[in-house]
């Protein structure tokens, strides 16, 4: 699986060689041998956390405070996992995880792509201003409205709901809509004048032509906008206060206020909330490095 | 840009539109309609309402008391952990976002040479960005702990006894910052599209005039890549200045306050305290902070950032 589906960026990698007309002189290989010493020294270091976790949410208690340290627990350990689950109530998060990434993805996707293609194809007077207005909007720091939106919420009666962590995907993110407008962009008018004359509707080339176009687009979007909800603490930090509508990472945190010394069992649990985000890179690895890109994002 | 929708014949209306025209704005209006909604509603009601709130007393069950710079008085002279919090954030973003840029632009500099099973190790180098921040700061909890943390035990492998980390007010900071290096590979992938974005004619006719490879560094590369490293940067400053969940997950704030960052002051003034004035007044000072940050960023760094002038047809 990994060298099939590791990172491959587009473009020719094999020939960016510093020095390519004298490309098999000695220097070149100490350099070559020096890159790839101090990168797999890197590797234990940034490995080494990953396959600790690993290890430790497989062992038995007494194993843990084995020094020197066992990296391959004996004996294995299964039950640390249905344990975790149990405890810190993870299945149920992960329930609530689901619940507000979905509804927020398919709320960010709509509005994203249908503001986009206002944006980016409907002409109307004072549009370039408030495309500018959304422009700025993506420097402005949460912080600064986070108080009077929460007293907002709170006013509806949404705290301890879902709804203060997903309607607000409902009126698209800024960045989103800009991402979309560039891709919108590259579509020729033609196809759509063609529609036109056929006497189609602008809501019916945005569903039937625009949507099918930028899937790629959307994809990197919604893997964001998952990747998002999934790792998303302030938010029902703020928000949810009954403990059976925790999501993933408030659940996590609980736990580790609850048994801070079950070391196992928060292993399995860092494990379980870890591997669906790996199985989705795996999955998506193209949408994933093309994503972060275009984007410039890089997460945490 | 767009060609207009209509086929209709140009009958002007009194504002000049012609009808179509006008169809057509009422459309694209209709379409953008939902990100004004949001804005007006969500952006740039609570934007203003934040700076109001910031000169009242304002504690959600009583309606808001006008006290002008009381809150901001209370801030700067009477809270002593509003100053600690700040000097906690500087330090954060002051030694760890120069850190991640530099070991982001090494590694994907060292990602780009030719060598034995690379996506394998471009891949392995990224994985830790894509681990959920609490996951990451349990795990390093565990790998923090003084006496029988695995850093510890690899420290002491080499004969160094390793400080008591998140349990030691000096070295809790670095800890925290040293987990964020984890989480380099992210910024490695971008630095990396944009290596490969260099041509290499430019190496080659540096080759040519006879410069190092150092000299090819700091003269192509380091320009070439800078508008990327510059984006980078301001997004990271922002991001550094908010630090909360790590903190939030792996200390309460602790020891000695030495891990309370701004947004976690903040956060307890709003959530715990309910004192949401006050909390109005620190989040419109960090705003302003940030601001000014950035605008120096923009000015010292951003006037070397080398923009290539795009010239092809």
């Amino acid at each position: 699986m990994a060298e099939s589906r590791a990172i491959s960026l587009p473009d020719q990698t094999q020939h960016r060689v510093k020095g390519g007309l004298h490309s098999k002189s000695r220097g070149q290989q100490l350099r070559t041998a020096l890159a790839l010493l101090i990168l797999l020294a890197g590797l234990a270091l940034v490995m080494g956390p990953y396959l600790w976790m690993v290890s430790t949410s497989f062992k038995t208690d007494r194993q843990v405070f084995v020094r020197p340290p066992v990296w391959i627990p004996n004996p294995i350990r299964w039950a640390n996992y249905p344990e975790a689950w149990e405890w810190g109530k993870l299945g149920l998060a992960t329930m609530n995880t689901l619940i507000i990434a979905v509804g927020s993805l398919v709320g960010t996707l709509l509005s994203s792509s249908l503001v986009a293609y206002g944006f980016a194809r409907l002409r109307a007077p004072g549009r370039d201003i408030i495309f500018s207005i959304l422009l700025a909007t993506m420097m402005l720091p949460g912080v600064v409205t986070m108080i009077p939106v929460f007293l907002i919420f709170s006013k509806l009666r949404w705290v301890n709901t879902f709804r203060p962590l997903i309607v607000p995907a409902y009126f698209g993110s800024a960045f989103n809509i800009f991402l979309l407008r560039q891709f919108f962009l590259t579509i020729p008018v033609e196809l759509e004048d063609a529609a036109i004359i056929d006497g189609a509707g602008r809501l019916r080339i945005w569903a039937t032509m625009f949507i099918p176009l930028s899937i790629p687009a959307l994809a990197t979007i919604a893997i964001f906008s998952f990747m998002h909800s999934w790792n998303d603490f302030m938010g029902p930090l703020i928000y949810l206060t009954d403990v059976n509508k925790y999501p993933i990472a408030l659940a996590m945190s609980r736990f580790l206020q609850q048994y801070g010394a079950e070391w196992t069992l928060l292993m399995a649990a860092s494990v379980t909330a870890t591997f669906p985000l790996v199985v989705l890179f795996f999955l998506a690895q193209r949408t994933f490095i093309q994503g972060i890109v275009t984007t410039g994002l890089a997460g945490r | 840009m767009v060609a207009a929708a209509s086929g209709e014949a140009p009958r002007k209306t009194r504002h000049g539109l012609s009808v179509g025209a006008w169809r057509e704005a009422l459309q694209c209006y209709a379409f953008i309609s939902p990100w004004v909604i949001g804005f007006l509603w969500l952006t740039l009601y609570p934007f203003f309402s934040s700076l109001y709130y910031s000169f009242t007393d304002y504690h959600v069950t009583a309606p808001a008391q006008w006290v002008g710079l009381e809150n901001f008085r209370y801030m700067f002279l009477r809270d002593s952990i509003f100053w600690k919090s700040l000097w906690n954030t500087l330090y954060y973003v002051g030694l760890s976002v120069p850190l991640r840029v530099l070991f982001g632009l090494l590694l994907a500099v060292l990602l780009n040479q030719k060598i034995p099973a690379m996506s394998v190790f471009r891949t392995l180098y990224y994985l830790p960005s894509i681990t959920p921040t609490v996951a990451a700061s349990i795990v390093w909890l565990w790998l923090l702990k003084g006496d029988w943390g695995l850093i510890n035990t690899a420290l002491r492998g080499i004969g160094i006894k390793g400080p008591a980390w998140l349990a030691d007010p000096a070295w809790a900071k670095p800890a925290l910052i040293l987990m964020s290096l984890w989480g380099v590979g992210g910024a490695m992938v971008i630095y990396l599209a944009g290596l490969q974005g260099i041509p290499r004619e430019l190496y080659e006719a540096g080759e040519i005039d006879g410069t190092s490879a150092l000299q090819g560094f700091w003269h192509i590369t380091i320009p070439m890549l800078s508008p990327v490293i510059f984006f980078n940067l301001i997004m990271n400053v922002i991001g550094a200045f908010q630090v909360f969940t790590q903190a939030y997950v792996m200390t309460q704030g602790g020891p000695a306050n030495a891990t309370r960052f701004y947004m976690l002051r903040l956060y307890e003034q709003a959530f715990s305290a309910f004192s949401m004035g006050l909390a109005s007044a620190m989040a419109w000072f960090l705003f302003l902070l940030m601001l000014v940050f950035t605008l120096i960023q923009f000015k010292y760094i951003g006037g070397r950032v080398h923009y290539e002038v795009e010239t092809r047809r």
